[in-house]
């Protein structure tokens, strides 16, 4: 029981995969549409990107339930401390992004008085109140909180890259097993 | 005897048709709201300023009648670029289109505190004969008029052109009125 295991289960890559997945098509789909003039076709794909979005939240929710019930496979031992420091952080930071970016979504539509309708099927509740100026704090958090997640994805997928090509020490065939 | 008891039997049904008939309407306790689904969301609009010619004798309901003129530009879909939107021609084409109408031609009583009103309204240049059911109770010297009905959009060209798709934008839209008219001196 107390021995940690060499890579992640087939639950959590199938999680990690399909919420990498849908965040790489939600956030170019968020940016494209904002600046699409109205049209049903904007009514569409913003829906379809607040279905993606609350997908994320809710697939996230189940990944943190497997972590609190599951060792990750340990760090190899050949990074350094800062290095251990530094991958940590970063993951607490994307499990942190991947709630608090549709969270502020979701906060967002509240406000706009256009509530999410979970593949025009569940009614999610609002959050809160109609208003304007809500709306607009939430939009700008919702679009910097997305830079952000981008931002750390990038350093995320650089070093799985490093660690597989340079370091060739195993980290990214735990998430992608193929790869043995 | 007979007639006296006939004639006090008029005087009594007759008291209080006279007794309070409603006209002036109080624009800040009144409302006219809608509610149109977009991909399965409800989303809540309003206008902003309207007249309405009622006269609402409860025992006399067959009297009564009720006309509506709302100026379309005073539209609130709840966000500024739906507004510019839905003035524009394959919506209400407010410019050619500037109001819409009703005007009542029969009130009936379903029991109650119950009415309905029908008649024909005018959108956009086009008319539909809608009924609406609505309710009414007397709140101190106002009498309140709360009802809802729903009207299919495109019947009256509301949405035309790309905005046609219903999957987007659902045909139904509901209207709900909310009238507060002082009783007439």
């Amino acid at each position: 029981m107390t021995t940690t295991p060499t890579q992640y289960t087939r639950t959590a890559i199938a999680l990690h995969w399909l919420i990498a997945l849908l965040i790489f098509i939600a956030f170019p789909v968020g940016l494209y549409m904002v600046d699409l003039p109205l049209s049903p076709q904007k009514l569409k794909i913003i829906s379809w990107h607040k279905w993606a979005g609350i997908t994320v939240l809710a697939l996230v929710l189940v990944r943190i339930l497997w972590r609190a019930t599951h060792r990750p496979p340990a760090l190899p031992d050949s990074m350094s401390r800062i290095e251990k420091l530094a991958a940590q952080g970063a993951h607490h930071l994307l499990y942190l992004l991947m709630i608090a970016v549709p969270m502020a979504g979701w906060l967002m539509s509240s406000a706009k008085g256009f509530p999410v309708v979970w593949f025009g099927v569940l009614p999610l509740p609002d959050l809160i109140g109609k208003s304007e100026s809500l709306a607009e704090f939430f939009e700008q958090a919702h679009e910097i909180l997305a830079w952000l997640m981008a931002l750390i994805v990038v350093v995320h997928a650089a070093a799985a890259v490093k660690h597989h090509f340079a370091a060739r020490d195993g980290v990214l065939a735990r998430m992608l097993p193929r790869l043995k | 005897m007979k007639i006296l008891v006939t004639a006090l039997a008029a005087a009594a049904l007759a008291l209080p048709a006279a007794a309070v008939e409603y006209g002036t309407l109080d624009p800040a306790k009144s409302s006219l709201a809608f509610t149109s689904k977009q991909m399965g969301v409800p989303v809540d609009g309003k206008f902003n300023k309207f007249k309405v010619a009622l006269s609402f004798d409860p025992a006399a309901v067959q009297k009564a009648s009720a006309g509506f003129e709302l100026e379309i530009a005073s539209i609130d879909t709840g966000s500024k670029e739906a507004n510019d939107e839905v003035v524009g021609k394959d919506w209400f084409n407010a410019k050619q289109f500037p109001t819409a109408v009703f005007k009542s031609t029969s009130v009936k009583a379903l029991g109650g505190n119950r009415f309905e009103v029908t008649g024909p309204l005018t959108i956009k240049g086009r008319t539909q004969n809608v009924t609406a059911p609505f309710t009414y109770k007397a709140d101190g010297a106002n009498g309140v008029f709360e009802g809802a009905f729903t009207i299919k959009r495109l019947q009256f060209g509301i949405g035309e052109g790309p905005w046609g798709d219903t999957s987007t934008v659902a045909d139904d839209v509901q209207i709900k009125f909310r009238l507060v008219a002082a009783a007439r001196k």
